[in-house]
């Protein structure tokens, strides 16, 4: 644990990219196999499953640490992270420890195999063995998600490093449903093929928002498609099975079951990007209706029907069981149209249309019809464009639409965790309805840390009630508030919920008595909804 | 039996003695517990510090009335007996021990209890009711030893000087700044500084205090004649143009607040290094239990769940609301707290 720990404070101690991914590659050229293997999966989302719940941890370091619960939490609220704050409060240790990464981790698999008794002893005596920064990742294993500052595109860029690979390989060689249990070093990272597993996905191909049409040179050399708003995913044919992964690497197979006929009308060897959706007569239905579907792992049949599922598909990645990525859009949209028109018109798949258009304003037209499509704007791709992995700028480019937008008045204020913590950063904003304020949404994002410490300071001056971590405060400050859709919610008490809230702007010049009402965001309900 | 010491909507106020300590309002008489612009601040009729306090008090609040006292020298103030004792937080700063009828009180305006090389080390006080700063009091916070962290800063600006990187740490300028000379080692490089932190460093250089030379920054200074450098700078100079003179750099913050790694991430410098002349955790329940008091008064910090926690701990513990500072997250607002 102690190279890994010197590793992170490496990392941790800098904000240069250059000095986390040097340290990264070293410690990925010198690490044991199973230690890097471990470093790899953490950095990727494959953590340990969690064997111990939060409130029991909480418990157990305040015992240890001697504080009353009401303390402990305090300290949680400021510190904003748990592990942080168990390994903070903690008395130093009494014993050391040289065991690996690996042997801690297995050490914490093997707790959930104990009982509440032996675990507590576990946890305790782990505590007591490991200095302040192996105290605090080891807890980190414990308690939720491993994010701390590294991102699966810097592990790729350290790991390219380190082995001399490209890095577009080495995404395709992450990919997948691979834990350190089930593959080795030398066959994930150093062995010569991405496809040995049938399952695995190609890196997805992500655009960047548009702004503006000066570098896009002739409209001729570009398509332009509806941008679906739905759920990205890549459809994989192979070995007489099939696999549907979300952006975020999560397999989807069960929760669409619909598209399991696929396997009837599409070849083996095929593998499809395109966009789930809930759909119906020939028309996308809103967002809303695929949300029901999201996070739930079994589909029961009334929700088939209400909300059936087909893949809009708009790129080819294999044919024929071999990658195309390579090769220019045209000729991957080519054999896709083919592949599409081959499945019957009952089959879950449509080919995402391509729009006509001569002049940028054409297209500008067809993307204020996005709204009423439940389109969320249009894509735009140059004919002759390799599919390339993760967000690359030139080739692809997405032209949203604006988001809808209310003028709200902030009622509460809640610190943020983690880099946030100390700051108000998380808000609850209310629209007018008469004499009153309604609260109808909560946004966090979209301010300049200037204006966070600038709110911050002000809540602290003005706080009217407390609420726990929360704090009422004078309805003065109006900000704008954009977001992404809207529908009908009888669990808020406002009757409606907003799709991605977000602070587009500090309204100083605009008083509470020009904030919108509940009455204009009824009206957009029922235009938008 | 009546309190000697009374909160004011000016300050902390003595009946007896008809003065304020560390008022934040014009009043005729202060008593001042430290140089720090949150406890020492412009309009007062007469002041009363240390012969320690009183050069940077002059220095930054230009000509006052200002008379000196020494540490543990009795004063006789009206009905009020007072003296000032070493807190420990920058050189000069005391705790105020007033006593009147045999009720002894202490007002400790910010402490540490660790000394720190540089300012009179912390002295205990006994007294029947204590005054209580707790920027940091919460149980999170336990500083790095002062030998451990000269050591870390040393590593970090070797290492630095070595890859030909300057080294620029965000200081306050009285206090943080001094103590942070008094720990490294002047011979990896030249150690640059900030005017305003230089400005203090004469006043506590006349006054007898020894620091290391140090090389004030002036606008024509050439970064590249001194290598490997060590740039001292105020908080709020860190990330502007002044900051950006030096070329390839890493900066590091040095601040209590650094124990928490969200703050020390949003700071965005590549170091913190956690340096604080407040109190940890230990060191304010200690001093509070060296004290003998019975009644503890909190002014500035974590008042509320101190409070709560000196009160589960038996202590007869209040909140009061004050205008001190302590150490903030707000770099821009005060360089001098």
């Amino acid at each position: 644990m102690k190279d890994f720990a010197t590793l992170f404070s490496r990392i941790d101690e800098t904000t240069k990219t250059s000095v986390k991914t040097a340290a990264l590659a070293e410690y990925f050229r010198t690490a044991p196999d199973t230690d890097r293997m471990w470093t790899i999966a953490l950095f990727t989302g494959r953590r340990p499953k969690r064997s111990i719940t939060a409130t029991r941890l909480r418990a157990w370091a305040a015992e240890v640490a001697a504080l009353p619960d009401w303390l402990f939490e305090e300290s949680y609220g400021v510190v904003g992270d748990l592990a942080e704050t168990i390994a903070l409060v903690l008395p130093d240790p009494q014993d050391t420890s040289d065991a690996s990464l690996t042997h801690w981790i297995t050490y914490i698999r093997d707790l959930s195999m104990l009982d509440d008794h032996a675990r507590k002893a576990g946890i305790l005596r782990a505590w007591n063995s490991l200095p302040a920064t192996e105290r605090f990742l080891f807890t980190k294993l414990l308690t939720g998600g491993f994010r701390i500052g590294v991102s699966a595109k810097l592990i790729v860029r350290a790991l390219a490093q380190a082995t001399g690979q490209p890095e577009p390989e080495l995404t395709h060689k992450l990919m997948g449903n691979w834990t350190p249990d089930t593959t080795t070093w030398d066959r994930l990272i150093v062995a010569d093929d991405p496809g040995a597993d049938l399952s695995r996905p190609y890196p997805f191909y992500l655009a960047y928002q548009l702004d503006g049409f000066d570098d896009l040179g002739d409209p001729a050399d570009w398509t332009a498609e509806r941008k679906w708003d739905g759920i990205r995913g890549q459809l994989i044919i192979r070995g007489g099975a099939h696999h549907l992964w979300s952006r975020g690497e999560e397999l989807m197979t069960d929760r669409f079951p619909e598209l399991a006929q696929l396997r009837d009308y599409l070849p083996d060897g095929t593998v499809i990007d395109g966009e789930i959706l809930a759909f119906a007569d020939e028309r996308p239905l809103p967002f809303n209706a695929l949300q029901k579907r999201i996070g739930r792992k079994s589909v029961p049949k009334k929700l088939l029907t209400e909300a059936p599922a087909i893949l809009m598909a708009y790129d080819l990645l294999e044919h024929g069981g071999a990658d195309i990525r390579d090769q220019p859009l045209a000729l991957r949209r080519a054999h896709l149209e083919t592949l599409t028109t081959q499945a019957p018109a009952t089959a879950p798949i449509r080919l995402s249309s391509v729009l006509p258009f001569a002049t940028w304003d054409d297209l500008s037209a067809a993307r204020d019809q996005s709204r009423d499509l439940n389109a969320e704007g249009l894509m735009l791709k140059r004919r002759d464009s390799p599919y390339l992995a993760g967000r690359k700028r030139g080739d692809w480019w997405k032209w949203k639409i604006d988001p809808l937008t209310v003028d709200a008045v902030m009622i509460y204020a809640q610190a943020g965790h983690g880099r946030r913590a100390n700051l108000f950063t998380d808000y609850t904003f209310a629209v007018r309805d008469g004499d009153d304020l309604v609260p109808f949404t909560k946004a966090y994002s979209g301010l300049t840390d200037a204006e966070f410490r600038e709110v911050t300071a002000w809540v602290r001056k003005n706080t009217l009630q407390k609420f726990g971590p929360v704090r009422q405060v004078p309805p003065v400050h109006v900000f704008e508030i954009a977001f992404e859709g809207i529908q009908p919610s009888p669990r808020h008490k406002s009757g409606l919920a907003l799709r991605f809230p977000r602070m587009l702007r500090w309204r100083r010049d605009k008083p509470v008595a020009e904030a919108n009402t509940l009455g204009d965001l009824r009206a957009m309900l029922d235009n938008y909804g | 039996m009546t309190d000697i010491l009374t909160f004011t909507d000016r300050g902390i106020y003595c009946p007896a003695g008809g003065f304020y300590i560390d008022p934040w309002r014009p009043v005729d008489r202060a008593l001042i517990t430290h140089a720090h612009s949150d406890h020492a601040r412009p309009g007062m009729g007469a002041y009363l510090a240390t012969t320690g306090t009183a050069p940077v008090m002059r220095h930054r609040l230009g000509d006052i009335r200002l008379d000196t006292i020494r540490f543990g020298e009795p004063r006789q103030i009206g009905g009020a007996r007072v003296s000032f004792h070493p807190a420990g937080h920058v050189p000069g700063s005391a705790q105020i021990r007033v006593e009147v009828a045999g009720q002894v009180w202490v007002a400790s305006g910010d402490y540490k209890t660790v000394p720190d090389g540089l300012s009179e080390p912390f002295e205990p006080i006994r007294c029947h009711a204590f005054i209580t700063e707790c920027t940091f009091g919460l149980p999170v916070f336990k500083w790095t030893p002062q030998d451990v962290l000269a050591r870390q800063i040393n590593d970090w600006w070797a290492a630095n000087a070595a890859a030909g990187r300057t080294s620029i740490l965000g200081a306050y300028a009285l206090g943080k700044a001094q103590r942070v000379l008094a720990a490294v080692d002047p011979a990896i490089g030249p150690i640059l500084t900030h005017g305003a932190i230089e400005n203090t460093n004469e006043v506590l250089r006349a006054q007898g205090i020894t620091l290391p030379d140090t090389i004030r920054v002036t606008r024509d200074t050439v970064p590249k004649d001194q290598p490997g450098a060590l740039v001292l700078a105020t908080p709020s100079a860190l990330g502007t143009t002044w900051a950006q003179r030096f070329g390839p750099a890493s900066t590091a913050f040095a601040s209590g607040w650094m124990a928490l790694r969200g703050v020390r991430r949003r700071r965005a410098a590549d170091r913190g290094f956690i340096v604080s002349d407040h109190a940890d955790w230990d060191g304010l329940n200690d001093a509070i239990r060296a004290t003998g008091a019975t009644r503890v008064f909190t002014t500035h910090g974590y008042t509320n769940s101190f409070q709560r926690w000196l009160t589960d701990q038996g202590y007869d513990a209040h909140v009061v609301s004050t205008d001190y500072q302590g150490e903030t997250l707000d770099l821009v607002a005060e360089d001098a707290a």
